[in-house]
């Protein structure tokens, strides 16, 4: 410990000796290239107090973070700890910027253009290909060559995911006789579903989250309901299924507009809240509204003999948004 | 004698000729300490952004070493009562417990989206400084595309940082990613397909990937456009104003890095830095605790993307309803409009504009003289109404909250900037190029004047006749 | 003389003045006995019923589904009230969501017109012309806010937004819920007005209301942990911030530390 200290003495001593060695010397120094100023007592006063300032927020930072639990650490307090250590070193540096440093406009050359050495280096590529005689036929191979290995390196990357293969956009979990669910398992009958309500179903024993599986699930007076040709038995008792993914997006239609006084109020729909794309339940989600560019896919129901709400098939069209050739049906 | 010795071991310790023993490269320094800056405040904006960048890195290092990338189910049993229970992605959980457990997690992860938010703000700020000064002219025109690249690459970092927290709103913006994505023309469906590893919601695959790509990939990349980008900056130097006679395209003034320019540099780090704390300690950001887990078939109203991306939701939004189909089959779906042709065609216009101008023009020579907007009308006047078509669009994307907030009907809206976004461009276009002259004729006026005030002044002094 | 902001001020005041007088008027005046008995009654709810419901609920409220003129120029139509119960009743009238000017617009919540003695008067009369549900009586204490917010998530924040902040539904504004009492927010889920859906025991049981209830008198004091809460909306007025505070901010720094044209 004590040679440690001795050491240091040392250097200390050193160091000093060093500068008052420089200052000594300062007659014979060569011209200035940093212009002189006048010291500056205030403004450096003036840094110290804020670099103070600013130590004092630090170690306020720190006890902040000390003294009080995960659960009521105020974050304004944080941030305002360590906010104002900043501030107040920025402001010190501006001090230091604007009146201690000394302020100095020089002049400076933009670089210009080198023809020189641009042709010298066109010179040394010419000069070092003069050896080869088949020049293109070269260049062709090599070419070939990085072709050829560029595709092999980035071969391993086709292992990431489904190559060129769009399948997986037509698999949904609903098939003919299979129940809808709803989030907890239970499975509806057709006798729970209300006229002036939403509902979201699932296929029971499927995937939750796969966008193939949540559906909308609704009444209307049957009267109201115009699907269109061939799904004439899609919805009996005038429950009706629809894919929960919007076809622009593929956000959840979570919004079911249910007027109160159809007299004067709009007509029922549903409604995605990303793009407000509007469906129209009664024809087939057809849409009515917003930027959605294809009715929602219409998944056809049957009532088993237990009441309980069974899918009658798989939906009408391809599920979520649209891609390339998506209006065939799914397969 | 003694002198000597000191003299010796003291030189030892001079790490000026220590490095350059080492390396040779004193005068490197020296021409690097004596680098000129021209001073303008607006040259400063793009260094705001270089402080953002790595108040990014910083915050986002610590962020990571809490952040969990996993699709694994867990149940949340911490402080935050409303979520007690229920069933999460691991992700979202070590999102909440940075959040809401770990002391200086909060603040380091507000002071984290912030930085990203005010990032984008610093370079589109930058952008519209150098694009108005007509900075990116030649010999400047790959420093703009590096630029481009840059702010356009922060986009989907952002995005990414985003989307991985798996909250309600992160996963909405995923699923309209992933929309938008589909809809590109013949190669949407296998490119999603690919890169979320198979359909959306995607899974533990597609975390892992966003992850790396968040905290390494583009990171990277990020970093060496900014190099890039400050390379050629160095290189060329700054361009400057035309404010005397003695700023030419030749001859360079100002103040050197050393001592002039580095204590204002740190300043403004520090400031910066300043800033960022401050509101990541007082103004909350993406509460995520409030929006809850994200499931396929749950959604909030009015779900939006960070601020940088609201021009595309307010795109999609614009859209009107239609699928470019041929008979069953549909060619191109709506959201690619909105989504990623707008994108794309924002992106191509910018980075082909130097090249535009100079064919307009015909002007192909060297500029270190920046303009002043009103010395290029055409240039400001295309600028202001390029501008504010993307901004319209932009707003709209905030048509569900104004209808909230002041009543106006959403419909009303849309029809109003469905015109808005063509009409006003081009009423600004005319109206710019307007002021842009007459700005410049009252310069011409005024300096005729002074002329004319200079020789009636000369003329009313004794003549020198006879005077010796 | 030169003219002062302060006297176009004063001008734009007085020219504003009108247009205030004019904004304060109940847009349709309420139709009142000439002597209103000192406590609530049947009687007095079959008047005011009769004098400013009728027009549109038709006489004893059997509902007019083809408009036809009403009192005064409105043009009147309105759904039967018969079996709608007290619940709707007092929901409608406590928010100030009845009466309206018209009865294409949308309910919104404005000044209550009427008073407490008459609003439980009408409430009264409603609730007898036919059996329906009663005023409900929440209890959202007995609820759990886990399964308030998982229940509001899955059947109200897509229109309402996840921290009760409102929105937009195709043709409508969908209204903030802050400032709500436990039994209004019951009503609401019940009674389904204009264009919500209504939500019966059988979906939403009574616990569940209660849980559902809790979580949405917390949106009035969200947990905003991260500082102040900026509406609880996420993205649009974080843009805000960061042009109109960081920017300004971060621009002032630089003009500070950087210097301006010499002219």
């Amino acid at each position: 410990m004590r040679k440690l200290w001795r050491w240091l003495v040392a250097l200390i001593t050193l160091f000093v000796g060093k500068l008052m060695h420089r200052a000594s010397e300062q007659e014979d120094e060569p011209e200035r290239i940093v212009p002189a100023g006048r010291p500056e007592r205030r403004a450096e006063t003036a840094v110290l107090i804020l670099l103070a300032i600013a130590v004092a927020w630090a170690i306020g930072f720190v006890v902040t973070y000390a003294e009080f639990g995960p659960k009521d650490i105020p974050n304004a307090l944080l941030g305002i700890c360590l906010g104002m250590s900043l501030a107040f070193i920025a402001a010190a540096l501006t001090v230091v910027a604007k009146r201690l440093v000394v302020t100095e406009e020089r002049e400076d050359e933009y670089p210009e253009e080198h023809p020189q050495e641009q042709s010298e280096v066109a010179q040394i590529v010419h000069e070092s290909g003069s050896r080869f005689t088949r020049k293109r036929l070269l260049i062709g191979a090599s070419a070939a060559t990085a072709a050829a290995f560029g595709a092999a390196a980035i071969t391993p990357a086709a292992s990431l995911g489904p190559f060129w293969d769009t399948a997986a956009l037509d698999r949904t979990a609903w098939r003919r006789g299979r129940r809808l669910v709803d989030e907890d398992n239970r499975p509806f009958k057709a006798g729970d579903v209300e006229t002036e309500t939403f509902y979201t179903a699932f296929p029971e024993g499927a995937d939750k989250e796969e966008i193939g599986s949540p559906v909308v699930l609704l009444r209307l007076a049957p009267s109201t309901i115009h699907l269109p040709a061939g799904r004439a038995d899609w919805a009996p008792h005038g429950i009706l299924a629809y894919s929960k993914i919007c076809t622009h997006a593929g956000c959840a239609i979570a919004l079911y507009r249910k007027p109160t006084f159809p007299a004067v109020e709009p007509k029922p729909a549903l409604v995605c809240p990303c793009h407000y794309s509007t469906f129209d339940p009664a024809t087939g989600a057809s849409v009515t509204y917003g930027p959605a560019g294809r009715p929602l896919p219409q998944l056809p129901l049957m009532i088993d003999s237990e009441g309980h709400l069974r899918a009658a098939g798989n939906f009408s069209q391809r599920v979520g948004p649209s891609w390339w050739n998506v209006r065939e049906s799914p397969t | 004698m003694e002198r000597q010795g000191i003299a010796d071991v003291s030189d030892s310790l001079d790490p000026v000729r220590f490095i350059d023993e080492r390396t040779a490269s004193a005068p490197l320094i020296k021409k690097g300490l004596r680098y000129l800056f021209p001073d303008h405040w607006s040259f400063l904006l793009g260094e705001v952004a270089l402080y953002c960048f790595i108040v990014l890195v910083a915050t986002g290092v610590y962020l990571a070493l809490f952040f969990d990338p996993s699709t694994a189910h867990t149940v949340y049993h911490g402080s935050y009562r409303p979520l007690d229970g229920r069933e999460m992605s691991a992700a979202y959980k070590s999102v909440l417990d940075i959040s809401l457990y770990y002391k200086t997690g909060l603040l380091i992860r507000q002071t984290h989206h912030w930085a990203a938010d005010v990032f984008v703000v610093a370079i589109v700020l930058h952008l519209m400084r150098v694009f108005f000064t007509g900075a990116f002219r030649k010999p400047r025109e790959l420093t703009w595309l590096l630029g481009l690249l840059l702010l356009f690459t922060t986009f989907l970092e952002g995005y990414l940082g985003y989307s991985m927290v798996d909250d309600l709103l992160s996963g909405m913006g995923l699923a309209i990613g992933y929309g938008v994505g589909l809809s590109l023309p013949i190669i949407g469906g296998p490119m999603t397909q690919f890169i979320f590893a198979g359909p959306f919601p995607g899974g533990q695959a597609l975390w892992s990937r966003m992850y790396i790509a968040h905290v390494f990939l583009i990171p990277i990349l990020l970093a060496v456009l900014i190099g890039g980008h400050l390379a050629l900056v160095a290189l060329r130097h700054h361009t400057q104003f035309k404010e005397s006679r003695r700023h030419t395209n030749k001859r360079l003034i100002g103040v050197p890095l050393f001592p002039g320019q580095t204590p204002r540099s740190l300043a403004l780090m520090f400031g910066v830095f300043a800033v960022l704390f401050l509101l990541g300690g007082l103004i909350q950001v993406n509460p995520i605790w409030q929006w809850g887990p994200y499931h396929t078939y749950d959604a909030t109203n009015g779900a939006q993307p960070d601020w940088y991306l609201g021009w595309l939701i307010g795109a999609l939004r614009l859209m009107p309803s239609f699928d470019v189909t041929i008979g069953h089959f549909t060619l191109v779906p709506n959201p690619f409009w909105g989504g990623a042709a707008f994108p794309l065609f924002v992106l191509a216009v910018l980075a082909v504009y130097p090249w535009a101008e100079r064919r307009l023009t015909g002007d192909r020579t060297m500029h270190n003289l920046a303009d002043r907007p009103r010395d290029a009308p055409n240039r400001t006047a295309f600028g202001v109404a390029f501008l504010s078509w993307v901004f319209l669009i932009f707003a709209f994307g905030a048509a569900d909250r104004i209808l909230v907030l002041w009543n106006i009907g959403y419909q009303t809206q849309l029809t109003v900037f469905r015109i808005g976004i063509w009409v006003i461009p081009l009423i600004l276009f005319f109206l710019t190029r307007r002021i842009c002259h007459d700005l410049s004729a009252a310069e011409r006026v005024e300096a005729i004047q002074h002329e004319a005030e200079e020789e009636a002044e000369r003329e009313h002094q004794p003549a020198p006749v006879g005077g010796a | 003389m030169r003219i002062r902001a302060r006297h176009i001020a004063l001008g734009l005041v007085l020219m504003l003045v009108p247009v205030g007088i004019a904004l304060a008027q109940p847009l349709s005046g309420i139709v009142r006995p000439t002597t209103e008995p000192p406590r609530p009654s049947l009687h007095l709810g079959a008047e005011l019923f009769a004098g400013n419901c009728a027009s549109c609920h038709g006489i004893a409220g059997a509902g007019i589904t083809s408009p036809r003129p009403g009192a005064g120029e409105v043009l009147g139509a309105g759904p039967s009230l018969h079996g709608v119960g007290a619940q709707a009743a007092d929901f409608y009238l406590r928010l100030g969501l009845m009466p309206l000017t018209s009865p294409q617009d949308e309910p919104t919540r404005e000044r209550v017109l009427f008073s407490d003695k008459e609003i439980r008067s009408l409430v009264q009369y409603v609730a007898s012309l036919g059996s329906g549900p009663g005023v409900p009586r929440p209890n959202a204490r007995s609820g759990s806010l886990p399964d308030g917010l998982r229940l509001f998530t899955e059947h109200c924040a897509g229109c309402h937004q996840i921290a009760g902040r409102g929105g937009f539904v195709t043709g409508a504004r969908v209204p903030p819920l802050q400032g709500l009492t436990a039994t209004e927010i019951a009503e609401a889920v019940r009674v389904g007005p204009y264009l919500m859906p209504q939500f019966t025991p059988k979906q939403i049981s009574k616990a569940d209301l209660n849980s559902l209830v809790r979580y949405v008198l917390s949106t009035n004091h969200p947990d905003n942990h991260g500082g102040w809460g900026i509406g609880n909306l996420g993205p649009i007025p974080e843009g805000i911030v960061v042009w109109w505070i960081a920017g300004p901010l971060l621009i002032g720094i630089c003009v500070l530390l950087g210097r301006r044209m010499r002219s």
